[in-house]
């Protein structure tokens, strides 16, 4: 069993800093995903991206950082005021519970849970309730849709991304059964993140080898959840303004912003945890290797959204219904057909 | 029993306290300026919409009855400021014709070139909003980095990006060098290359083909009733091009194909632009090779005249369709009456019977895919 890092601490003193701890790698990720996906997007474009503010525009990010954080935040007439100073705080707070539970190396984790995968798929589930929060709350026609379109996109596409992960949840209770780790006996379960990835560098093969249908039906999915085009229908620029996020300003925007990048971020961690065997990797350290293939994952996010156009909305969900979710139950059931055979 | 609506009428099946009303413009992302459609939706579907204009109405119809005819010329390319030389000539060729003026050889020539130059880089700009419609960013920059390519190249010889006043009656205002028909020509080229990267990058992508597929069928029935031209009737598999059915400006001379589908989608529409684009470059290559020499326009710049009295009508074919101007003259320098036949106009008018029953993702896809340009509606 890996020890957590703040094991030794006072259990409060130890939650605040794990939190503030994650609130500054989260600002501080979002604002390098914001640069690259800027450049990224500036050199698949053929223009230059930011270049006036610092070196190569490095501190664009941060003179937007500001020049949100002092906008004036709005509040238009005839919303429902609750929901809607509190749709930003429901779709963000879920955000850094889910990367609390990543394990960045062996022994390098904040929080070790048996049942880590479930809660990540719990909380980002949780989002969806903020952002039909911010669709109803806002008394806008836009936003009400948006936030419709995002709340039957969301949902449905959980069921393939769950289903494709269980598949790799099968598959490590199987493969782990009687795993000894320096000569020690481990009881390994198939919901715990850390373990995952304990049973993929053992083996040396990542899961995407076995399960490249899963790891393809969980990046599409993934894509879905986190609105990234082909499937960003909810915030749809060109049809609804700016989705559930029409009527916010400022900062209460920037939160959206933010927990969107960050959605992008956990959801190429766990897939990097789940496929590409997390923090193994030969030479380099363990979390190195974790956060270069998690930014591998982003940029092929990156790649796609600004190479694709937008789905419309019933394409998006008849693709779920008939063709993800069919391949991933069909994909699960064959992986446990095997498991069970071997 | 079927009740009535603000719009109209509504089918039997739907309840209208089920339904509601959106207005989409007229700012709006993807209006292409300020159109402003009152949607009638019950969800997503549309059951009644309603396009409403007049919100970059500017009166130039009105202006052109208080100005002589050489003055009305810099207001022309302002009506359709995307096919702004081919509207500006078209209206010297009307007043060529009404009063019998002979324009050369060489000026006919340039003028062919101007104008499908023109057209191309209209073509270029439909396609990249068309694709920003649909949610893909990307193409949009690669067109109008060779759009640019054009402007830059118009601008050398006209003095001007979008608003060209380049026409004179009985000719063009400024001759063409050799570096004008270089840059034409390398442009050309490039741009041929650049035309198996767009069908790679958008033509063959499956979802480009699902959102158009089949999407806003424009069907030949109802083009002729709303009167529906350019590229959205040759869409619809009637291959009716004023150059080609009625030439003016010389383009008898020149060998080109007016291309068609029968489909009456988006995506024939996006193929029939698609390849306009190419006939336009078999246009310009051609009028370079036998550009002629000689005048460009009239020994002595005609400042004033004074038409026949009588109505005349002369139209010619834009990058949106056939656009026409009808003047009525009593014989005095000023027009009694101009009055200008927008093709945008006509192809919005057909728009509510072919928006009801789609759904709002489509709206955009077909508003944006017979190529609207708002000033041009509204005049």
């Amino acid at each position: 069993m890996p020890t957590t890092l703040l094991d030794h601490l006072h259990p409060i003193l130890a939650v605040l800093i794990a939190i503030s701890g994650i609130m500054a790698a989260l600002s501080l990720n979002v604002m390098f995903c914001i640069y690259a996906e800027r450049k990224v997007s500036a050199w698949i474009q053929r223009r230059m991206g930011p270049m006036e503010v610092g070196p190569h525009g490095v501190m664009q990010v941060i003179a937007d950082m500001v020049k949100l954080l002092t906008k004036q935040l709005i509040t238009p007439k005839g919303v429902d005021k609750w929901i809607f100073h509190l749709a930003p705080v429901v779709v963000f707070a879920p955000v850094v519970a889910a990367a609390s539970l990543m394990p960045f190396s062996s022994g390098v984790l904040i929080s070790d849970f048996d049942i880590g995968l479930v809660l990540v798929f719990m909380f980002g589930g949780f989002a969806v309730i903020g952002i039909f929060m911010a669709g109803w709350g806002s008394n806008n026609k836009y936003a009400l849709l948006g936030a419709m379109r995002s709340v039957a996109q969301n949902i449905s596409y959980e069921i393939p991304l769950i289903l494709s992960a269980l598949s790799i949840v099968l598959m490590v209770g199987a493969m782990g059964r009687g795993m000894e780790i320096d000569g020690q006996a481990v009881k390994i379960t198939g919901t715990n993140l850390a373990h995952i990835t304990l049973v993929q560098a053992k083996t040396d093969i990542w899961f995407v080898v076995y399960q490249p249908i899963a790891a393809l039906i969980f990046f599409i999915a993934t894509l879905a959840e986190t609105n990234r085009t082909p499937f960003d229908i909810p915030e749809a620029e060109s049809e609804l303004v700016a989705g559930f996020h029409t009527e916010y300003s400022g900062m209460r925007f920037a939160i959206f912003f933010f927990a969107e990048f960050s959605n992008m971020f956990i959801g190429s961690m766990v897939a990097t945890v789940l496929f590409f065997g997390g923090w193994d990797g030969p030479l380099l350290p363990g979390p190195v290797w974790f956060f270069l293939k998690t930014y591998a994952l982003v940029f092929v996010m990156m790649w796609i959204r600004w190479t694709y156009p937008r789905l419309r909305f019933d394409q998006l969900m008849t693709f779920c219904w008939s063709v993800l979710i069919p391949l991933s139950i069909l994909n699960l059931l064959v992986t446990a057909l095997v498991i069970k055979l071997v | 029993m079927s009740q009535k609506s603000h719009l109209g009428q509504l089918s039997e099946h739907v309840r209208e306290d089920e339904t509601y009303y959106l207005n989409m413009g007229p700012q709006h992302p993807s209006m292409h300026g300020v159109l402003r459609l009152l949607l009638h939706l019950q969800g997503e579907t549309i059951l009644e919409c309603k396009p409403i204009i007049g919100y970059a109405h500017r009166a130039h119809e009105k202006m052109a009855e208080f100005r002589n005819y050489v003055m009305f010329l810099p207001n022309t390319s302002r009506v359709d400021y995307l096919s702004g030389m081919i509207s500006n000539i078209a209206y010297c060729q009307a007043i060529e014709k009404l009063c019998s003026l002979d324009v050369p050889e060489r000026a006919e020539t340039i003028r062919v070139i101007a104008c499908e130059l023109n057209r191309i880089q209209s073509h270029l700009l439909w396609f990249g909003t068309f694709l920003l419609d649909l949610g893909g960013i990307t193409p949009f920059l690669y067109c109008f980095d060779d759009r640019e390519e054009i402007l830059g190249i118009l601008d050398r010889v006209t003095g001007s990006r979008l608003t060209y006043s380049y026409g004179r009656f009985g000719g063009v205002t400024l001759d063409v060098d050799e570096v004008f028909l270089q840059q034409a020509t390398a442009f050309l080229k490039r741009l041929r290359k650049r035309f198996p990267m767009y069908e790679s990058l958008v033509a063959d992508n499956v979802i480009f083909r699902e959102r158009c597929d089949g999407v806003g069928v424009i069907s030949k029935e109802a083009a002729a009733k709303y009167h529906v031209t350019g590229p959205s009737l040759r869409a619809a598999g009637v291959a009716y091009d004023v150059r080609k059915a009625e030439p003016y400006g010389g383009y008898d001379r020149f060998d080109f194909e007016v291309p068609t589908r029968t489909a009456g989608d988006c995506l024939a529409r996006f193929e029939v632009r698609m390849a306009e684009m190419e006939q336009s470059c078999r246009l310009v290559e051609q009028a370079i090779a036998k550009l002629p020499e000689g005048p460009i326009g009239p020994p002595k710049l005609i400042k004033k005249l004074k038409p026949p009295k009588g109505e005349f009508y002369f139209a010619v074919e834009t990058a949106r369709g056939s656009s026409g101007v009808y003047i009525v003259s009593d014989g005095s320098d000023t027009p009694v009456k101009l009055k200008l036949r927008t093709p945008s106009f006509s192809n919005l008018s057909s728009m509510p019977e072919i928006l009801a029953g789609t759904e709002v993702a489509d709206t955009i896809a077909i508003v944006g895919s017979i190529d609207v340009v708002l000033p041009e509606i509204d005049r």
